[in-house]
């Protein structure tokens, strides 16, 4: 068994330039799979971390996404006195009016313009978001026309660098700090009292009400409440869910994309591997009717030939896995069409698609010299000998 | 079919029984042997002349097993082999069969040893047993020292010198070549034709070649002819079908 599997893989070293070249093709395939499954799992958690567990979102009855949503004031207090909403020590509820904008901002370099959404946030906004961390500067005093970026708007739009000023509402506002949300939607966000950004824009309404509830279990007594309420007309979600909502249709956009893309490329890249195999049967039709007439069953050469192009395959899977596995140090912008807002994720590699990666390579190889190593061991011995 | 006749035999190790063997070429048959019959004793080194086409390798391959009859029976050692089912036949020829090709058949990527190991694959020896019968026949074949060269590493007589050492590395019960000088030059031929008759005369073996070349049928016990799938008696050119009498050539 061990020269068996010393003779396939010498053969693919003796052939080295096809072989290089196959499981190059391979290797595309193989990238373009786990970059799609890797681009989607990357969304998937951005999303999901873009909401904490135990905080839920009071919106318009109605809406889809935070832009649609409006609050007035008035609605928002009463609910803030709801009794499923935790309280600080000095008993104010954990709970902040929020207001979202979208505005027009140009990129750095190209100078090309691309949504961004401004948050509008109060005192407790940021204690009720944990995963919010300052990096630079300071937050932004209450009262001031003082803002902070996300780290995702800092880097890629011009003005929006600590210590940078940006226009916008008819005002000038001074970057004081950047922070940074981990794999979240708000670090495309940037974020500043939410007082200064209502007058600035001319609002009287909040969007949305963000709240901490006493327990996750409480949601319902809470949503019923408040949707029972006929003065009200607002929605309650949870926030994680909320998030994870907003992209379903982008991450349906992308598998979808992907998959096809992954079709495609790997039904190139099997032909490829069984016109390999099957040149590497054609050359070798002497050596197989040699292995034949000393004894070998049609068995050890079918086992040879897919063995060898179940290398190839591996081969082929290991370096793909390895280039996308590169394309972690990325990290994708993109609009997404149900917020209207920029929304900057990365390539996300887990053990599951390095697994499924490595057995779609190797099912390829398999699938592809299959044909061939049967057709090898079918030749009768006769006439595979008058090919030596 | 009797006759205990050749030298330094005990009964016949091969027994050819009215074989009929055509190929059929889009939609005509080709008759290509016809009703042969003949037999070789025990240790006996016989040699198959005749013209190009004749039907030597088709009778050669027959022998060996690796093609099938139309009609007739091959016994080898006493049993039929004409009646094996495939596999049945394949583990025959790992343990009975040794093969000497034209061109060496040596497997390119593997080393001139492990080209020697690879028939004992198919049997039940350890890896170290293995290694040590293949460093055995190499070292019969005068190639102690190329062990480890690939068969591109090896002149033409080595190369069929490492392909007889992986001929009676099982240590078979008959061995066939098929023109095993076809391909090289006077002297190599020389050395070949040297080990075959050595094999035959220290081991026993009981070796069937194929060839056109005078030089090398001489060193055979005996010289059989074929022309146009049929078997001629090779001291007087006389037709014989049945092949009873077996005229030593050239002893
Ligand atoms: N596999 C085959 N298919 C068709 N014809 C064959 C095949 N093998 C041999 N022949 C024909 O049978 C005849 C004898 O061939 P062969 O035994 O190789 O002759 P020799 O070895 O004496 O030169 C030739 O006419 C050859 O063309
Ligand atoms: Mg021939």
């Amino acid at each position: 068994m061990a020269l068996l599997v010393s003779y396939s893989l010498r053969n693919l070293l003796a052939r080295r330039m096809t072989t290089v070249l196959t499981a190059g093709g391979m290797a595309l395939v193989v990238f373009v799979f786990a970059a799609a499954l890797m681009l989607a799992e990357g969304l998937r958690s951005t999303l999901v971390q873009t909401g904490t567990p135990g905080n839920a979102l009071v919106l318009r009855k109605g809406s889809k996404s935070e832009i649609e949503s409006v609050v007035e004031r008035g609605v928002a207090s009463l609910v803030e006195t709801r009794s499923e909403i935790a309280r600080d020590a000095d008993g104010s509820a954990l709970a902040a009016s929020e207001v979202v904008v979208l505005i027009n901002l140009a990129k750095r370099g190209t100078g090309e313009a691309s949504n961004v959404m401004l948050r509008g946030i109060g005192q407790k906004s940021l204690a009720l978001r944990p995963q919010v961390r300052l990096v630079s500067g300071r937050m932004p005093r209450f009262g001031s026309s003082e803002i902070v970026a996300g780290e995702g708007v800092a880097r890629r739009f011009k003005g929006a660098g600590l210590g940078e000023k940006l226009r916008f509402g008819m005002r000038e506002w001074t970057v004081v700090g950047i922070f940074d949300a981990g794999a979240t939607g708000f670090n495309s966000e940037i974020w500043g009292d939410v007082d200064q950004f209502m007058n600035a824009f001319r609002r009287n309404a909040y969007t949305l009400l963000l709240v901490r509830l006493v327990s996750e279990d409480s949601l319902g007594a809470f949503r019923n409440g408040v949707e029972a309420d006929p003065r009200l007309k607002l929605d309650v979600k949870a926030e994680a869910v909320f998030y994870a909502e907003q992209s379903e249709m982008m991450a349906k956009f992308l598998k979808i994309l992907g998959v096809s893309l992954t079709a495609i490329f790997s039904i190139g890249a099997m032909i490829g591997a069984m016109i390999t195999m099957h040149a590497a049967v054609a050359g070798r039709v002497g050596e197989i009717g040699t292995l034949r007439a000393l004894g070998f069953p049609r068995r050890s050469i079918l086992t040879a030939f897919v063995l060898e192009a179940l290398f190839l395959g591996l081969l082929g899977g290991a370096v793909g896995l390895l280039a996308a596995s590169g394309l972690q140090l990325f990290t994708i912008s993109t609009m997404n069409f149900q917020t209207f807002s920029e929304l900057a994720f990365g390539f996300s590699l887990t053990p599951g698609i390095v697994i499924l990666s490595l057995a779609f390579g190797t099912g390829m190889g398999l699938l592809g010299g299959l044909i061939p190593a049967l057709r090898a061991a079918r030749i009768k011995i006769v006439d595979a000998l008058r090919a030596v | 079919m009797t006759g205990q006749d050749a030298p330094g035999g005990s009964g016949p190790a091969i027994d050819i029984r009215s074989v009929c063997k055509s190929y059929t070429r889009g939609q005509q048959t080709v008759p290509v042997l016809q009703n042969v019959s003949f037999h070789i004793a025990k240790g006996e080194f016989v040699a198959l002349m005749g013209p190009s086409g004749s039907g030597k390798s088709t009778l050669l391959n027959l022998i060996a097993g690796i093609d099938r009859v139309d009609s007739g029976s091959i016994f080898v050692s006493g049993a039929d082999i004409t009646t094996l089912s495939e596999s049945e036949l394949a583990r025959w020829r790992s343990r009975s069969v040794g093969f000497i090709f034209q061109f060496y058949n040596l497997i390119p990527v593997l080393t001139a040893l492990e080209n020697v190991e690879l028939p004992l694959l198919l049997t039940p020896l350890s890896a170290r047993e293995r290694r040590k019968h293949a460093e055995a026949a190499l070292a019969l074949v005068g190639l102690a020292d190329r062990m480890d060269h690939k068969p591109s590493e090896l002149s033409g007589g080595q190369q069929q010198r490492t392909a007889i050492a992986r001929a009676i590395v099982t240590d078979p019960d008959i061995l066939v070549a098929d023109e095993p000088t076809g391909d090289l030059d006077r002297v190599s031929a020389g050395e070949i034709l040297d080990l075959m008759a050595g094999l035959s005369e220290s081991l026993n073996k009981t070796i069937v070649m194929v060839t056109h070349d005078p030089r090398a049928a001489q060193r055979a016990h005996l010289v059989r002819s074929l022309e146009k799938g049929l078997l001629i008696d090779a001291g007087n050119g006389a037709e014989g079908g049945n092949g009873n009498a077996d005229a030593p050539l050239h002893s």
